[in-house]
């Protein structure tokens, strides 16, 4: 009783738990869909959205949101596709080196709005958000880059498999690796959480929460920056709408995962469930037979449902505080006369 | 004799100083609106003519009309990133309710309704278990535009009733046209109710501190709901017009519009944090707006471009005042 208790105050064994009755639903109506080579090109698929969400992560434990990030992805990808279809013989690392600095420069430009100006990151963000995209259009002239035009080393990167697995999917573990040592680790992983957590607090045990949140946008715009690499390699096209909207998905990934956007209250491994629990749903519509138009109606129904139960946990430990507390005062009616005693 | 004296000493602060007037945003606002109306009449030819000028009004009334509650909302520190696709939803209600036959006034009738229906769903979520309105509303945003989506396939509905044209074709009288009559008057009321009643003393009052409001005996809740369900309402409206003008319904249908609504609102002085706003602002953004993408359009620069020059008109705005306040900090100290 007390282990299932425990399950259900765990987020992550809680979503864990859904995705596996999740599975094993599907599996019912068409067993190929768990086998290890589908469920390893599902992962493949969720990569990019995985990387996405847990940059966006750090930037929500601070009590920040980055909308920008799908603009981030497109005109760093754009970028890198223009100077691999012009100049072919730039070296692909290279690439992603630049990929890496100029997404990370663009999220610098919101970090810095945020931090020195203090404007809040929704209104930074959703400015940044269009002027981004509209770069995309001044570089590219609304042309299309297309597969001819890209050399076949730039494709061929994140396809490549490596000990069984696509080169995309091992960035992506790679990056999960990363952010939860970070996370977890760090001085600078619980910065993250304390600027989120209780920014006054934060500030008075010596954080600089204005620079912490700024270091979260600059990570977060250069694992955007990378995504841009990967997705124009990966879907062999650059132009201006790539991952249109995708912003949304990244957040809702976070919200499904448990990450308050409150800040301070989050972990990778909820993210990493919340990105791969919408990756499930997309790739499994067709197998069970569901019409791709209802996908976009059953995520959104996946976030209210995972947002009101997150919701309905917090209120639950409040209350078991409070009871406490109650109980506390009880045994002790007046706290007056036990003074004086 | 002694309170005339006490009243002719005080300072009134109600009043309109000339410094106070200078330094309000709404002021700020209206220069950066006449000096970009000047600079569009001299650079393009068209610009100065009545016509045109009434067709630029129809780039934003839409959005407009559903920017003055969500002010309220935002204001309230809530916040509705749901209503373009309530709008998408509200759509195609009315593009399948058309389609069985039904009337003007069935159809219209079905479109406010499914808005008002959606702004209840999003504030009976947000006030039942206490979630944040910005995770609800995206949760929402993709449930109304996913079940446009999976209710429309790939199809078109345009088989609308022959008068349902007016709303968003129509003019009242000369260049007037009914979406500008409509969204003037929706200006004027929202007005009235948040700077001249109780509620909208209330709405201030729940933004600067939601706790101290309950505490003085406001239900913050339900004013909460009513506020969604407005803003739902509107939407619902504004996707009348929409619907109207067009002619017909897709699925993508107002696809974005949300940011743009937003981004509105807070060029309107509304603080994203809540607390403080006022509809003439918003009133003013609007057409600011407005008359940007117009005149650019008339110089024939392309719509991506007109989202860079909002973007920046969005953080410049914001952040100029907030630069001159620490110019100003600085210089204090240095004296």
């Amino acid at each position: 009783m007390k282990f299932a208790m425990r399950i259900v105050e765990q987020r992550e064994l809680l979503l864990a738990t859904v995705i596996l009755f999740m599975l094993v639903v599907i599996a019912s109506i068409n067993p190929g869909f768990v086998h290890p080579e589908n469920l390893a090109s599902v992962f493949n698929d969720t990569s990019i959205l995985i990387i996405l969400a847990l940059g966006q992560m750090l930037v929500i434990l601070t009590r920040c949101i980055d909308l920008s990030v799908a603009a981030n992805v497109a005109l760093t990808g754009m970028v890198v596709a223009l100077i691999n279809s012009v100049f072919p013989g730039v070296p692909i690392p290279l690439l992603l080196v630049l990929s890496l600095i100029l997404g990370a420069g663009l999220g610098a430009i919101n970090g810095a709005f945020v931090w020195l100006l203090s404007v809040p990151a929704i209104v930074v963000t959703l400015g940044t958000m269009s002027i981004y995209r509209g770069v995309i259009f001044l570089l590219s002239g609304g042309e299309w880059v297309n597969a001819h035009q890209m050399s076949p080393e730039f494709l061929a990167l994140p396809r490549q498999v490596f000990l069984g697995l696509p080169v995309l999917s091992w960035i992506a573990l790679v990056v999960i690796v990363a952010v939860y040592l970070l996370s977890r680790f760090r001085p600078f992983g619980r910065e993250l959480y304390a600027s989120g957590g209780n920014p006054h607090a934060a500030f008075y045990t010596g954080i600089n929460v204005g620079l912490t949140q700024f270091k979260a946008f600059v990570i977060s715009g250069a694992l955007a920056g990378l995504c841009g690499y990967l997705w124009v390699s990966r879907y062999a096209v650059a132009y201006v709408e790539v991952a249109n909207g995708f912003e949304l998905q990244v957040v809702a990934a976070c919200v499904i995962g448990g990450i308050s956007i409150m800040g301070g209250v989050g972990s990778v491994g909820g993210v990493i469930l919340g990105a791969l629990f919408l990756g499930i749903i997309n790739n499994s519509l067709s197998v069970v037979g569901v019409s791709q138009f209802w996908q976009l109606a059953i995520s959104g129904s996946v976030i209210l449902i995972a947002v009101i139960a997150n919701s309905r946990s917090e209120r639950r430990a409040d209350r078991i505080i409070l009871r406490k507390a109650i109980a506390a005062d009880a045994l002790q009616p007046n706290p007056g006369t036990a003074a004086s005693r | 004799m002694e309170q005339t004296m006490n009243q002719a000493t005080t300072p009134n602060q109600l009043g309109a100083s000339w410094k106070g007037i200078a330094f309000r945003w709404e002021t700020f606002l209206l220069a950066v609106f006449a000096f970009v109306f000047v600079m569009f009449a001299m650079a393009s030819p068209y610009f100065l003519s009545v016509w045109n000028l009434s067709d630029a009004t129809f780039n934003f009334t839409e959005r407009a009309l559903i920017a003055l509650p969500m002010a309220m909302l935002i204001i309230c520190r809530e916040i509705d990133l749901s209503v373009a696709s309530t709008m998408a939803l509200a759509s195609v209600a009315m593009g399948m309710i058309a389609e069985l036959g039904a009337g003007v006034p069935a159809v219209v009738v079905t479109g406010l309704f499914v808005g008002l229906l959606c702004g209840l769903f999003n504030g009976f979520i947000v006030t039942t278990f206490g979630i944040p309105s910005i995770v609800v509303t995206i949760g929402t945003m993709s449930l109304f535009r996913g079940i446009t989506n999976g209710l429309m396939g790939n199809e078109v509905l345009n088989s609308y009733p022959a008068g349902f044209s007016y709303f968003g074709q129509g003019y009242v009288h000369w260049v007037f046209s009914f979406q500008f009559v409509l969204f003037l008057g929706a200006a004027l009321l929202f007005y009235v109710l948040l700077h001249h009643t109780n509620f909208g003393r209330r709405t201030y009052a729940i933004g600067a501190n939601p706790v101290a409001a309950e505490y003085s005996g406001i239900r913050v809740n339900r004013h909460k709901m009513i506020l969604f369900a407005a803003v739902g309402l509107m939407a619902g409206l504004a996707s009348v017009l929409l619907t109207s003008r067009l002619g017909s319904t897709r699925p993508a249908i107002a696809f974005g519009w949300e940011l743009s609504i937003v981004t509105m609102v807070v060029l309107g002085g509304v603080n994203i944090l809540g607390g403080s706003g006022s509809i003439v602002g918003v009133v003013i953004a609007a057409f600011l707006m407005g008359i940007v993408t117009f005149g650019l359009g008339l110089l024939n620069v392309p719509g991506v471009v007109m989202t860079i020059i909002i973007g920046a008109m969005l953080i410049t705005v914001i952040s100029l005042p907030i630069i001159a306040q620490r110019l100003k900090a600085m210089r204090s100290k240095r004296l």
